[in-house]
């Protein structure tokens, strides 16, 4: 392996990394701020100019808090619980093609930090063992609110992933790759012989229950029930304080990020937009409008998880599972059908 | 049995129809409430910066007013104490002595008048029972404090400023 190879995967971790970083604290302000605006407040403004410290303030106010790790739990599982569902968050983003390869001289630097041929699988894997960390921290916290909590999201994970294996499946049917750089590489542009390229226009039901189920991966609101503090307190993370609660609440902004991300590269088309190729511009500079582009649906995305947050009540338990067993995996089923029967008429035509 | 008010509205359970079962549609609906909410005026008031407009007759924190001379209104009476409802008012009485005729206006003077705020309930009645106009309640809101004893006001709290020469 050569050096510079390596120097340049070193980079792109660390920026991606550092970006996934920011982009978590600063949704944290981003979600405060949405809240008041929907609510007619204005959401923290004191620490600075519209309150852009804020993230700082609080990362600090974490840090400085007295950690306390209660006399009755476990105190190996306790401390790794954060640790973990912070990890699986953050390394999800590791497949995800952030923009078209950049060519500097003779070197074409790809945009990505692990372009693996089972690219869905890897997230698929990634997203599972996210509930780790939230069922070891309500188990270890030996509190009964606590285990309540990590039980609830560790039943509606496994129920989500279902429907949202399903949806995923029709959208391989149709794309015929795990891979994500050529999921990303199919929806070239915007409209590609005589229809639209990106994958939400022939999967429109499969990127509904794609939404749904990963607002329940999240642990969102309507679907927030692990963590639903009129019931449980704080759910899973009653017993955490300090740092150790900033990780959690860290990591489920991480993975809004991420989720973000893998739906536009799914189906909106990732770092591709419309009329790239007819505007006549080098090839590198298409590659870092595409990196923009990416990013401002990722921004869309976790605007509208928070949108959905401030507009949605929380779903009542039975009413979570009935969603998840008796509509979301039918209907994905359904859509795995007709997918097929539209790719083999779409064949014979 | 018939209604009087002629309101009486008797509800009646539907069962669901299709598009409000499959739920979209009201969240769309919602959706589409929120995001106008978010460019309407913010109802915040900045507080410490801005207040909230008050009435004419507000009644906020005590002062013990002095007449057009600079002199000291209040003749310790004890009329305030005896209407105060929440028992928030006590005071001391003294006599006035030769050369402090600019200090108090009449021969009998409140050495010592406290009142607990914690207690008062800002009603108003010793603005009422005061026969000598010397209470009225036209100060600013009542600030937060640490300790209790804090809370005692006593006259170097209560009294207005002396007039300016």
């Amino acid at each position: 392996m050569e050096l510079t190879f390596v120097i340049e995967k070193v980079v792109l971790v660390s920026v991606i990394f550092l970006i996934t970083l920011g982009i978590a604290a600063y949704s944290t302000l981003a979600e405060r701020k949405i809240a008041g605006y929907i609510q007619g407040r204005v959401g923290p403004h004191r620490a600075g100019p519209f309150g852009v410290f804020q993230p700082l303030a609080d990362g600090g106010k974490m840090f400085f808090k007295e950690e306390i790790i209660p006399s009755q739990s476990n105190p190996f599982l306790f401390i790794a619980a954060p640790c973990l569902a912070l990890l699986t968050a953050s390394i999800g983003s590791a497949v995800i093609p952030w923009g078209q390869d950049v060519t500097i001289g003779d070197r074409v630097i790809q945009l990505q930090v692990a372009n693996i041929n089972v690219g869905i699988l890897y997230i698929f894997g990634v997203v599972s063992l996210g509930v780790y960390g939230i069922m070891i921290a309500g188990w270890s916290s030996n509190n009964k609110y606590s285990l309540m909590g990590s039980v609830r999201a560790a039943s509606q994970n496994i129920s989500y992933e279902i429907a949202m294996g399903l949806s995923l499946i029709a959208l391989l049917m149709v794309t015929q790759t795990l891979s994500l750089r050529e999921i990303a590489e199919q929806q070239n542009g915007f409209w590609q012989n005589g229809w639209f390229s990106w994958n939400f226009f022939c999967q429109p039901i499969g990127f509904l229950i794609f939404l749904v189920c990963s607002f329940a991966e999240c642990n969102r609101t309507p679907f927030d029930l692990p963590e639903s503090e009129n019931e449980l307190v704080a759910g899973y993370h009653t017993e955490y304080s300090g740092f150790k609660l900033g990780a959690f609440l860290f990591s489920e902004y991480i993975n809004m990020f991420v989720s973000s991300a893998v739906m536009s590269t799914l189906y909106f088309g990732g770092y591709n937009f419309p009329f790239m190729n007819d505007l006549g511009l080098s090839a590198n500079i298409i590659a870092v409008l595409g990196v923009l582009f990416l990013f401002a649906k990722i921004f869309f995305f976790i605007f509208f998880f928070m949108w959905i947050r401030w507009t949605v009540p929380r779903f009542r338990y039975d009413q979570l599972m009935n969603l998840g067993w008796k509509v979301l995996i039918p209907l994905s089923i359904a859509n795995i059908v007709v997918t097929g029967i539209w790719i083999t008429v779409k064949d014979l035509l | 049995m018939e209604s009087l008010s002629n309101r009486k509205k008797v509800l009646e359970q539907k069962p669901m129809s299709f598009g409000e079962k499959i739920y979209l549609p009201s969240i769309a609906k919602g959706l589409a409430i929120t995001f106008k909410h978010i460019f309407k005026k913010r109802e915040t008031i900045f507080y410490p910066e801005e207040l909230r407009p008050m009435s004419e007759n507000w009644r906020g924190l005590h002062s013990l007013k002095r007449d057009e001379n600079g002199k000291e209104r209040c003749t310790a009476c004890g009329l305030c104490a005896l209407a105060c409802p929440a028992e928030a008012i006590t005071m001391e009485a003294a006599e006035r002595k030769k050369g402090e005729e600019n200090l108090y206006r009449e021969e009998k003077y409140a050495a010592v008048y406290e009142i607990n705020m914690l207690r008062c309930i800002f009603c108003g009645l010793c603005e009422e029972a005061c026969p000598k106009e010397a209470i009225y309640l036209d100060g600013p809101f009542l600030e937060a404090d640490y300790l209790r004893k804090d809370f005692i006001f006593g006259k170097d709290k209560l009294v207005e400023e002396p007039l300016k020469p």
